[in-house]
Order: C-alpha cells, then sequence, then structure tokens
C-alpha cells in the first residue's frame, strides 16, 4: 500500500519531506493509517473524523495545544485507551493492512510499542525491566543477549552494563526514560509511540533521546508526541497539527512548518496560542 | 472514504471490548472469576453470620418476643431469660466511656490537628495507634488488679464523700461495677476518637483558619469556634465509632464490671453487659432455649452496632465531602 | 491592650494548653501501661514460662508452653483462611470489580470489622463447633480469621490502587494481558503495604480473646490436633487473672507482658521498617 494508491489515506498527504527528487513518492509505504477516526471520553467526544497515514520506517509527531487530543490519538494506535472505562472508538485503524480493532489486544501492543510521558520502569532490576516484554512473551532467545542489544539500542548499554541488577530507580531520570525506550524495544516492535517522552528530563537528556529517535526509525516507524515545536522540527519527517480534537493539517515537516497551509497552524507555530 | 475491503475486514467489535473467549485464553477471564470467588466469600460469610445469628436464635424471640427486651429476669433454671440488665449494663457503661473520653480525646484531637507542627503530631499519632493496638484481656489485667483495688480504696469513697448525694454515686464501694468498667471502655476507646477526630480535623479547608485568623480571633477561637463546628458532623461519627466498639468490648468489661445481672442506679453498683453475659455463660448454656436466648443477645449486640457503624460512616464521609467541597 | 483581648489571648492560652495536657495524658497512658506491666509481670518471664506447662492449681511455678504454642497455631492457620479471602477479595475490588458488585463487598467487609468479636465466636460455634460437639483449635483459628478479612481486603484494595497507572499501563503496552500486569508489575509495586496491612491484622487478632471462649476453648496440655481444644495465651491471662490464685496472677502477669510485647512489637515492625515511604490506611 502506498501513499498515490490510497486516495482516501493520502488526505492532506504531501510528498516526501524537501526531497522530492531523492526518494520518490511510491516508494514511500505507510504502516498504519487512520480512517474517520472519532473518539469518545462518555458522552464527550474528543476526537473529529481523523484521517492520517503513518509512513513506515519515519518519525511522524503529532503536535498542538494540550488538550487538543494528541495523546488521545496516540493511544488510540495500541488501543491503550481501553484501560479507560466508558471510552469508545469508531472508524477503522489499520496496521500494516489489516484492522487493529479487530485484532487480539495482547498481541497488538506487542508489535505496537510505547514509552510514556513519565519515566515509568518497573519497580524491578535494569535487566528485569528490559527483559520483562521478552519473558511475558515467552521468547526462546538468550534474555542476556536481548537485553544488551535493547540496550544498545536504547544508548544506554554502557552507562549501565555493570549494575544491571541494580534497582532501576537508582537511575537518574534521562536513563530511566531510555530505559523504558530499551524495555519497549525488546519486544521488537514495528511502531514505537511516545508519549512526550522527554517533557520530564532535563535538556541533556531530553538531547539524547532525539540523537536515539533519528537512529531508531532505521528498523522501526515511530510517532511522537511532543509539546515542543522545536524538538518535532527536529526529529520528525512528517508532522500532524491537531486543535480541539480535530486534524487541521498533515505534511512533511518542513513544509508545515515553514509555509503552513492553514492559518490556525501558522498562528500555532508562531507562538499565538497554545 | 472507506473502501469496500476494509469495511469486509472489519470483524472485530469497533469499540474494541475483547470477546469473552480471549479473555479466557490470556487468563484474564480467569484472573476474575478467580478472585471474584474470593470477594463473594465475603459477603457470604457476612451474610451467613446474620442468618445464623437469627436462625439460631428462634427459640427465643418466639418464646418472649418483644418481652425480651424489657425483662430484667434471668434465670436459667425456669427457663426465663430477659434482657433488659444486660442492655442497661451495656448502655450505661458506655456512657461512662464516652462521657470520659470524648472531652479528653477531642482536646488530643485539636492538639494534634491544629497546634502541634506535623512531625510531633505525626509521632504522636504513631503512639496512639499504639495504644488501639493493646489487647482487650490485657485491659482487663490491668483492671482487675489496679484499677478495681484503687477504686475500692480511693476513687468511691471520694466521689461519694463529695457527690453521695446523688443517687449515682451512692452505695457501698465494691471497687468493681458501671463506673470502673466505664473508666476501663473510656481508656480503650480514646485513640480511636483521637486518631478519627484528628483525621476529621485535618480534612478542614485551610483557608478556613485562615480566614477566621485573619477576622483577629485567637488561636482557640479559630479552632473551637471555626474548625471544630465545621467538622462537627465527623467529629459524631468518630464518636459512634468509638460507641460502637464499646458496646462490643467484652473481656476487659467482663473482667471489672461485676457480673451481676442487676438494675441499679448507682455506678457503683455491679452489673453485666450483654458481651460479658455471652463470653460468661455461653459454654455453660445447657437447655436450647438458654443458647438461643445468649445468640439473640448476640443478634442485639450485632445490630446496635450494625446502627452506629453505619451512621458513623456516614458523618464522616459527609464532613470530608463537605471539606472537599469548599476547597474545591 | 482592652480588658477584653486581654481575657480573649488569656482564653486561648489556658485552652490550647489544655488541649497539649489531654494529649500528653492521652500519650502518658501508654507508657503507663507498658511500664505497670513489665514492673508486675518481668519477674515472672523466666526460661520456665516459655517451656513448660501450666503447673496444676496449688503448685508454684510452671509455664505457659502450651499457651504459646497454641496461640501461634491459632494465629499460623488464622493467617492462612482471612489473608487469601481478603487478599484476593481485594485483588478483585481493586482490578476487577464493577460498581454493584463492589459496593456489595465492600459494604460487607465493612460490617464484619465493625462486627464485635464475640459475635463472630458465636457465628464460628455455630459452625465448627455444635456439629462436632467438641471445641478445636480449628473453629478456633476460624473465627480469628474472619476478624482478619476486612482489614486485610481493605489495605489490599487501597495499595493496589495507589500504584501509578503509568506502571500498569507500562506492562500493557509491552503486550502482557490484564492478569499478567497485575501479577508481575502491580502486585509487586504494592506488597510492601499489603504485608504491612497484613502483620497489623495478625496483631490484632492475636490478642482477641472473646471469639476464643467459646471455640479455641482452653487446655491443660499441649493440644493433641487442630481438631481438639487448645490453650491461648489471651484466654490463659483471662482464666488466670479472673482466678483466685496468687501464683496464677503472677502468671497471668508474665503473660501480659508476652502478648504485649508481642502484639506491640509486630505493630513496630509493621509501621517503621515495612511502611517506610507507604502510609498506612487507617481501619
Amino acid at each position: 500500500m502506498t501513499v498515490t494508491s490510497n486516495s482516501a489515506l493520502s488526505f492532506n498527504f504531501a510528498p516526501v519531506p524537501g526531497a522530492a527528487g531523492r526518494a520518490p513518492a511510491a516508494e514511500l509505504s505507510l504502516r498504519m493509517s487512520l480512517a474517520k477516526v472519532n473518539f469518545f471520553y462518555g458522552s464527550k467526544q474528543t476526537l473529529f473524523d481523523i484521517n492520517l497515514g503513518i509512513a513506515a520506517g519515519r518519525i511522524t509527531s503529532l503536535i498542538g495545544p494540550s488538550g487538543c487530543g494528541k495523546s488521545t490519538l496516540l493511544r488510540t494506535l495500541n488501543r491503550m485507551y481501553e484501560t479507560l472505562s466508558h471510552a469508545r472508538l469508531t472508524g477503522e485503524i489499520l496496521l500494516d493492512g489489516a484492522n487493529i480493532l479487530a485484532q487480539d489486544v495482547t498481541q497488538l501492543r506487542r508489535r505496537v510499542g510505547m514509552v510514556f510521558q513519565r519515566p515509568n520502569p518497573f519497580p524491578k532490576s535494569i535487566f528485569e525491566n528490559v527483559a520483562y516484554g521478552p519473558r511475558i512473551n515467552g521468547t526462546s532467545k538468550d534474555l542476556s543477549e536481548i537485553v544488551e542489544a535493547s540496550l544498545r539500542r536504547a544508548a544506554l548499554w554502557d552507562e549501565v552494563k555493570n549494575h544491571l541488577h541494580k534497582s532501576a530507580y537508582e537511575l537518574s531520570g534521562g536513563q530511566q526514560q531510555r530505559l523504558c525506550i530499551a524495555r519497549a524495544l525488546a519486544v521488537e516492535p514495528e511502531v514505537l509511540l511516545l508519549d512526550e517522552p522527554c517533557s520530564a528530563l532535563d535538556p541533556i537528556s531530553t538531547a539524547k533521546i532525539e540523537e536515539l529517535l533519528v537512529q531508531l526509525k532505521e528498523t522501526c516507524t515511530i510517532v511522537i508526541v511532543t509539546h515542543n515545536m522545536q524538538q518535532a522540527a527536529r526529529v520528525s519527517d512528517f508532522t500532524a497539527f491537531l486543535l480541539n480534537g480535530a486534524l487541521v493539517e498533515f505534511s512533511p515537516t518542513p513544509q508545515l512548518f515553514t509555509t503552513p497551509a492553514d492559518p490556525r497552524t501558522e498562528a500555532y507555530i508562531t507562538g499565538r496560542f497554545g | 472514504m472507506v473502501t469496500p475491503s476494509t469495511n469486509a475486514r472489519r470483524a472485530g467489535p469497533a469499540t474494541g471490548s475483547r470477546s469473552f473467549l480471549s479473555r479466557l485464553r490470556d487468563g484474564d477471564e480467569v484472573a476474575r472469576l478467580l478472585t471474584l470467588l474470593f470477594a463473594a466469600a465475603v459477603v457470604l460469610i457476612t451474610v451467613a453470620i446474620v442468618y445464623q445469628l437469627w436462625a439460631d436464635s428462634a427459640l427465643s424471640r418466639h418464646k418472649f418476643g418483644w418481652k425480651f427486651f424489657f425483662s430484667s429476669v434471668w434465670d436459667p433454671v425456669f427457663d426465663q431469660f430477659g434482657a433488659l440488665p444486660f442492655i442497661y449494663g451495656t448502655l450505661v457503661t458506655s456512657a461512662v466511656g464516652l462521657c470520659l473520653a470524648v472531652p479528653l480525646g477531642l482536646g488530643a484531637a485539636i492538639f494534634l490537628s491544629e497546634l502541634a507542627p506535623p512531625k510531633v503530631s505525626d509521632t504522636l499519632t504513631f503512639f496512639i495507634d499504639l495504644l488501639a493496638a493493646v489487647p482487650s484481656v490485657i485491659y482487663g489485667l490491668l483492671g482487675v488488679f489496679l484499677l478495681v483495688p484503687l477504686m475500692r480504696e480511693n476513687i468511691q469513697p471520694f466521689l461519694k464523700a463529695a457527690l453521695g448525694f446523688l443517687p449515682l454515686f451512692s452505695g457501698p464501694a465494691y471497687g468493681l461495677g458501671f463506673l470502673t468498667a466505664g473508666i476501663v471502655l473510656a481508656v480503650m476507646i480514646l485513640p480511636f476518637i483521637i486518631s478519627v477526630s484528628r483525621e476529621v480535623l485535618l480534612s478542614v479547608p485551610r483557608e478556613q483558619r485562615e480566614a477566621a485568623l485573619a477576622l483577629g480571633s485567637t488561636r482557640w477561637e479559630s479552632a473551637w469556634k471555626v474548625v471544630v463546628p465545621f467538622a462537627r458532623t465527623g467529629i459524631f461519627g468518630s464518636i459512634f465509632l468509638a460507641l460502637a466498639r464499646a458496646l462490643g468490648e467484652t473481656m476487659a468489661v467482663t473482667m471489672v464490671i461485676g457480673n451481676t445481672p442487676k438494675i441499679a442506679a448507682s455506678l457503683f453498683a455491679p452489673g453485666y453487659s450483654i458481651a460479658a453475659v455471652i463470653a460468661n455463660e455461653f459454654t455453660e448454656a445447657t437447655g436450647d432455649l438458654y443458647l438461643h436466648a445468649l445468640i439473640e443477645l448476640g443478634l442485639v449486640l450485632f445490630l446496635l452496632t450494625f446502627i452506629l457503624n453505619g451512621l458513623a460512616r456516614l458523618l464522616i464521609l459527609l464532613t470530608e465531602r463537605r471539606g472537599a467541597e469548599v476547597r474545591a | 491592650m482592652t480588658a477584653r483581648l486581654l481575657w480573649r489571648k488569656g482564653l486561648s492560652a489556658v485552652m490550647l494548653t489544655l488541649t497539649g495536657v489531654c494529649a500528653l495524658l492521652a500519650l502518658s497512658l501508654l507508657f503507663f501501661i507498658l511500664g505497670y506491666l513489665v514492673y508486675h509481670g518481668g519477674r515472672s518471664v523466666n526460661w520456665d514460662f516459655f517451656t513448660k506447662l501450666p503447673a496444676p492449681v496449688g503448685e508454684p511455678g510452671g509455664g505457659m508452653a502450651n499457651a504459646i504454642l497454641g496461640s501461634a497455631k491459632l494465629l499460623l492457620l488464622a493467617s492462612l483462611i482471612g489473608v487469601p479471602i481478603g487478599f484476593f477479595g481485594g485483588v478483585y475490588l481493586a482490578e476487577f470489580g464493577g460498581r454493584t458488585a463492589g459496593f456489595f463487598v465492600r459494604y460487607a467487609a465493612d460490617l464484619l470489622n465493625g462486627t464485635p468479636s464475640i459475635v463472630i465466636g458465636i457465628f464460628a460455634y455455630a459452625l465448627l463447633v455444635l456439629p462436632f460437639k467438641h471445641f478445636s483449635t480449628f473453629a478456633g483459628a476460624f473465627a480469628l480469621g474472619i476478624m482478619m478479612i476486612p482489614i486485610t481486603l481493605r489495605s489490599t484494595e487501597d495499595f493496589l490502587r495507589s500504584v501509578p497507572r503509568e506502571l500498569r499501563e507500562g506492562a500493557l503496552a509491552l503486550g502482557a494481558s490484564k492478569w499478567r500486569a497485575i501479577a508481575s508489575v502491580v502486585i509487586p509495586a504494592a506488597y510492601r503495604g499489603i504485608l504491612t496491612a497484613v502483620l497489623l491484622a495478625v496483631a490484632r487478632v492475636a490478642g482477641e480473646t472473646a471469639p476464643l471462649l467459646f471455640t479455641a476453648f482452653s487446655n491443660r496440655f499441649w493440644s493433641p490436633g487442630w481438631n481438639q481444644p487448645t490453650a491461648s495465651l489471651p484466654v490463659m491471662i483471662y482464666t488466670y487473672a479472673v482466678s483466685p490464685y496468687e501464683d496464677w496472677h503472677r502468671q497471668a502477669w508474665a503473660a501480659g507482658v508476652v502478648l504485649l510485647a508481642l502484639v506491640l512489637l509486630i505493630n513496630i515492625l509493621a509501621r517503621t521498617v515495612l511502611a517506610r515511604g507507604v502510609s498506612v490506611p487507617r481501619q
């Protein structure tokens, strides 16, 4: 499935960012796509008719003022919204062409990993945190290899390799967040969702994580919710701007930040509200 | 906008609630049913207790009816059973306990919530919670060997000399009796009153205090005329909670009340309480009617504490909600 | 300063001092009880007390070894009955319970918590003593076990609920099923608090006497089995204290010291060492 072959999902979906010549649009495939997604919390609707494509091997960022529904949207992608009672979703969300709403949710979440706003390591050792996913999924591979590989991918290995059995809570905030990324990577997800992963971190830790994300997109599709427009501009390939639960604009990142099509997007990125 | 092919794929429920079977496979349903079983056991036990008290008191309920509550004859030999002396004893000792413990407990709670710095308050509360942990049989032990002689030799003669013109403080000083049992109860319920009242007072919004102080109140006036009235219902709740404990208290009372099924106006006189008579006579109850009469006493005790606990919880909840509302 | 203001300030100082006196009085009660008990019973706590059977009436000496063992057996069995019901019931309330079912379970637990211990003794008697025609350790433990349920249940629920949402979601996001997330992440995160509550429940029933009077009853000798009556420390304190023998009184004091030490030790241990970092919900 490609962008050009599916008119329904090419809604507002412009060619590849700033590189029309290098990467023809036809080669860009979609890992996930959302069609007419509406979300209700109780009687309150918080997402309205969202259509969106998530390009494989790219970073897509969701931006917008707080309360615009960007986190909710992210949580539909691995059905994490189901932990809330009274939550209801209509529409269609495809992962590799199959509707995720019809799949087994635990299977889905193994394929679509998630990193949360605040680092949330389990009250276990560093090793056990990373090994948790493979362990519950019953892997046949060597756990210590998986742990090492995941920690390396999360650029944390060198800092923790000598004390893998210390409590995860002894790490700094930035290290904890990278540990959570390693934990998510250990189940080898196809898509990684990040919900404002740097909002609780200092600038240096933030820089490390941004660097890491750019490396990760070679093996993994990434969707990141961020409150920080500079972050979206720096790391992502595509940016979606949401306002009051509706998708206002979805374009390649440079285009959205330099020549926004919608005046509301312009107002937001120039700091006039939010 | 959705293509027909994707429409066909939408097999599962769009809202995402999972099928029973898939939850069963994951073990979620097994875990839910397993824990439900234990939760249901709690309800079952409670229902069984009520049912057992009701069913096993049938003989006595049928034979004596309402008269059970108004007769003061307790005569196992002639199968005559009336609960009045025990109900009287339970109520009188509890009342004495409350009269002594409420002012003391409320005072201490005001100190802990209004005056003491948080760290000091928490430390003192820790020790007061320990006081609540002392087993009732220990209070009974101290009652028998320390309080009873003290009452007989010193306190009762003194009260008699000072207030002997009141029927409450007349008659011979046995040491054992309503007053002694009431004092032991007061000590036992004191930590509950302090603990719960402190919590309730702490739930009064700070703004209430600050408003009073800003108007030129002294600290005592802010505490007594603003904070305490605000927390009034919750304090009543704590008192009811303590009363429920006092009514059901068995060992300490049994050991110092004198175990005499008589109604007397004097607090110096020996008496009996519901819990004490059950404790003393249950294993000796020979006839079925005797046993059923004792179980009916248990039923009365259960209902009394049930009503008081319900009221207490309601009052405490109301106060805390009020605090939250004002704050919000 | 006007006379009226002076009066108000004076009153405030006096009344506030009085509240302090109240608090001090309550506090001194604890230390007085401790001191008095140790003073009277301390001397009688000796090696014999822990190792010998009670001496027959009139003979001096002897100990309460059988009652100590009996109490230990009762508490062990009571925990085996009360803790699983309370714990899993609490897991149900916190994790699975719907609104209606949750209400009934919580209500039943509160009712049990407020039920006088002697009434629970009657229940155990009717259920486990009357049909078998003899008193038993099991019946006593059953009564104590019931008393442990509400404390364990409500604290398990409270502590599980206080586990941050993010930990649950972290496990779910890795593809854990709900029960897996609960068992491997939520419960381990809450276990210290739950253990604290369980210990407090044990301490509370350790001193219970009333429900044992006509369930476990008492025994002058070693209890031959779980279905036979057994002595226990609280019941021994009671029977010895109300007896007319000087020597038994001494033993009652000694037993009082041992029991109180046990109960307070468990309390302090649970509230300080284990509860570091967790708040203990009030019962």
